[in-house]
């Protein structure tokens, strides 16, 4: 009894010590660091380290879908075949797309910070770089507080879901393109996971006949029916994967593929964007709606290279969060590669 | 008084070019007489030498590159080894794409026409292959480079601003007035001049959709700049020049650097450059590796017939930022913004949505586009003296700022400020001034 005593009090001081080591650890050990496997998979709020910002994230179940759409959808394009059957393991998702109120807290010189913050190619290539800022206002004048980040690169994403795994002990990043369109979808199979006509979709996205070309504030229309908000228009939403416009063709068509991912190289672009933005029609807005980022994102951008955090041209792109129960293996130290010397075509 | 558009100086051939070229640059002055030695007009190859490999240099070759059929890109010069290496790469690389080759564009870049140096722009300059040089060095140093090019014979597209003081002012006066005699063709870089819906919104105002101007104002309020660290064993001239912004003899200061953009939008539309400035502004307190640059400013911009415009620049994160300028007339006003938020308006109205603004021509690709079209028509164009202007301009505004003192356009032009040393070397030990305080910094 007194051995059980003082193993279950050695214990509890190894667990009270674990944030410690992980406050201690360099940043090259943190990707690599497995998430506590959850007990039970609920949907809960997180608040960040250090802030009084908070996010939602919420439950998917895993499952199995039909990825892509059918020959006979209305304004189908050929990238959104042949459609696929995907098997997606539980994980949860942004309730809503990432705020500049979080986005803020990752890259803003706060008091007390040191101005001159970490250089765009730090020495030691592990470390969470952060952006240096934009010369213009990086809100485009779409409104900050409640509202999506838009008009940054996926490199620029995928750091914050590092700097953001960093603060919070958990492992956040980009859904894949498998994992956006299976929670998007909802179970449904239509064209919007609210049937399939578009003439609905002002109930449930600021989209280009009802934005007049701003962002609103993140969830104040109807959400899917897994308690999404926004999935279809105010920003376009960063996947992780490489676009391929044929991409689907390598997946079999008789049985399931297990978490399926086209991870990118050291390529800039193009990566898989999804749902549509405040710019979109509704056509443009659906659940296998593909998008490919590209160089004239950044067209205005004077400078070569060109910025690897701001997209001159890119207002209408932001992103939301994933987080795996149990990461699968290809991703489990996957981050991005790019760099100044990225190739940018 | 106001300024009635058909009285401004120039405005029936500014607005009968508008009507004839929208595509092409504003307020121009077409030269006429002999073709430059070093270029018959035709479909005569470009061969681009590029002084200044940094990251607007490197981008200015792209953009030429992508301008017109028939370019290429045959020599570079830098201060520095690393940019120059840098630009070398890329631009092998840029001249693989398809669109590229398509144009029959290309880089034939041996080492013998790379050249490293403060006297590298000479040797880029003295390459008998070049016919068109893109200058793209601290503008501290453009006067001189401009001076050496017209000298040389060579047509130019230099970036904004052309200098940093009254005294490089004049030297670009002077150099405008020798390349018109040789009928060169001379770009500088504010490509708002080459920007579709820009043009659409001064030919609208000129032909009077606002009435008769009597005011405006003008914004380049940005995010917090960056800077460079000193490196291990670099001179005193290296550092600077490689943190050049923070250095008033190189960048002329922020108002000088950035801000002649919108001064010259100002100028543009109202057909004439200010008589005098009252400005202020100083420096929130900042690591000293920004140099002694001030990081906002405010001026009012006296024009002829007591038409005021107000100017406002600013590098300070976490703040109100705006990139624009507004016109008023009589009878309504325009509001321009063509960085971040795409706004072009007439009256509170927009011209073009955004999607229609991001899909008209690259005005930084477009400003070559025109210039390289000027020289193959025999029609070179020569925009050295409305940007001399509007630097000048922006130099009026930090001298006030600087000294406290109200600066008249003589006392700009004339002044004995002469800010970029003479005859550099590496071992050239160059002072770094005080950071300027008004009232007490003497007006020179």
């Amino acid at each position: 009894m007194r051995r059980l005593i003082q193993f279950s009090l050695l214990f509890g001081i190894c667990l009270l010590m674990l944030p410690l080591w992980r406050v201690g650890e360099t940043p090259e050990a943190a990707p690599a660091r497995a998430d506590a496997p959850a007990a039970k998979h609920r949907s809960y709020t997180e608040t960040i380290t250090g802030s009084k910002i908070k996010f939602d994230m919420v439950a998917i179940p895993g499952g199995e879908f039909v990825m892509g759409s059918p020959p006979g959808e209305k304004d189908r394009k050929d990238d959104e075949g042949p459609q696929h059957p995907v098997k997606i393991q539980p994980f949860w998702m942004g309730k809503y797309e990432v705020t500049w109120d979080e986005f803020d807290l990752y890259w803003r010189a706060r008091p007390g910070q040191k101005e001159d913050k970490e250089p765009e190619t730090p020495k030691d290539a592990d470390a969470v770089t952060r952006p240096t800022p934009p010369y213009a206002d990086e809100t485009f004048k779409k409104g900050r507080e409640g509202h999506p980040v838009l008009g940054i690169t996926w490199h620029a994403a995928m750091q914050y879901c590092r700097w953001l795994s960093l603060k919070t002990g958990k492992r956040y990043r980009l859904p894949t393109e498998a994992e956006w369109e299976y929670a998007c979808r909802a179970g449904t199979k239509t064209a919007y996971f609210f049937g399939n006509d578009p003439k609905q979709i002002g109930d449930y996205a600021w989209f280009a006949d009802n934005a007049d070309e701003k962002t609103r504030k993140v969830g104040s229309k109807k959400p899917n029916p897994w308690g999404l908000y926004d999935m279809y228009g105010n920003v376009s939403e960063w996947c992780i994967d490489r676009y391929k416009k044929d991409g689907y063709a390598t997946f079999p068509r008789d049985k399931p593929s297990l978490s399926p991912v086209i991870l990118p190289g050291e390529e800039r672009y193009p990566n898989v964007v999804r749902g549509g933005s405040w710019g979109d029609e509704a056509k443009d807005c659906r659940s296998a709606t593909r998008f490919a980022s590209e160089r004239d994102w950044l067209r205005q951008d004077p400078q070569r290279p060109q910025s690897i955090w701001w997209m001159t041209d890119g207002d209408f792109v932001g992103f939301r969060l994933v987080r795996a129960v149990a990461e699968q293996d290809n991703l489990k130290k996957f981050r991005s590669r790019i760099t100044r010397q990225s190739p940018d075509d | 008084m106001m300024i009635e558009p058909s009285n401004r100086p120039n405005s029936a051939t500014r607005r009968d070019f508008l009507k004839t070229t929208a595509a092409a640059a504003g307020a121009i002055v077409a030269t006429q007489g002999s073709l430059p030695a070093v270029y018959a007009a035709g479909s005569d190859p470009i061969k681009v030498g590029l002084i200044g490999c940094g990251n607007r240099g490197r981008g200015a070759a792209e953009n030429v590159l992508s301008a017109a059929p028939g370019v290429q890109i045959v020599a570079l010069g830098d201060t520095f080894a690393e940019p120059l290496k840098e630009a070398r790469e890329r631009l092998g690389k840029f001249t693989q794409r398809k669109e590229i080759k398509q144009r029959g564009n290309s880089a034939d870049l041996p080492e013998s026409r790379c050249f490293v140096g403060l006297d590298a722009y000479e040797k880029v300059i003295g390459c008998p292959e070049v016919n068109y040089v893109i200058l793209t060095t601290p503008p501290g140093f453009r006067p001189i480079h401009l001076q050496a090019a017209v000298a040389a014979g060579k047509n130019i597209f230099a970036e904004k601003p052309v200098a940093v003081d009254g005294t490089g002012i004049r030297k670009v006066l002077a150099a405008y007035e020798e390349a018109r005699k040789k009928n060169l063709a001379v770009g500088v870089g504010t490509q708002r001049r080459h920007q579709r819906a820009y043009l659409e919104v001064l030919k609208r105002i000129q032909d009077g959709a606002i009435g008769e101007l009597v005011g405006g104002r003008c914004y380049w309020n940005q995010n917090t700049n960056t800077k460079r660290r000193a490196e291990p064993g670099e001179t005193n001239l290296a550092y600077q020049i490689r943190n050049w912004y923070g250095f008033p003899w190189l960048s002329g200061d922020h108002i000088v650097e950035q801000h002649v953009h919108n001064l010259d939008v100002l100028n543009w539309a109202l057909g004439a450059h200010p008589v005098a400035a009252v400005g202020m502004g100083y420096r929130v307190p900042r690591d000293p590796g920004y140099g002694p640059i001030y990081n906002f400013f405010a001026v009012d911009l006296e024009y002829p017939n007591g038409v005021h415009a107000l100017s406002m620049c600013r590098q300070i994160s976490s703040c109100a930022n705006e990139i624009g300028e507004y016109l008023v007339g009589s009878k309504g006003s325009s509001h321009t913004n063509s960085a971040g938020k795409l706004i072009f308006q007439i009256n509170g109205k927009k011209i073009y949505t955004d999607k229609e603004v991001r899909k008209q021509a690259n005005p930084y690709v477009q400003e070559h586009t025109d210039l390289i079209e000027s020289i193959r028509s025999g029609k070179p164009y020569n925009e050295l003296k409305q940007v001399a202007e509007s630097t000048l301009t922006a130099i009026m505004g930090r001298m006030s700022a600087y000294t406290g003192k109200r600066v008249s356009w003589e006392q700009a032009l004339n002044t004995r400020e002469d800010l970029v040393p003479k005859e550099l070397t590496w071992d050239t030990h160059v002072p770094v001034p005080p950071v300027a305080t008004p009232g007490k910094t003497p007006l020179l």
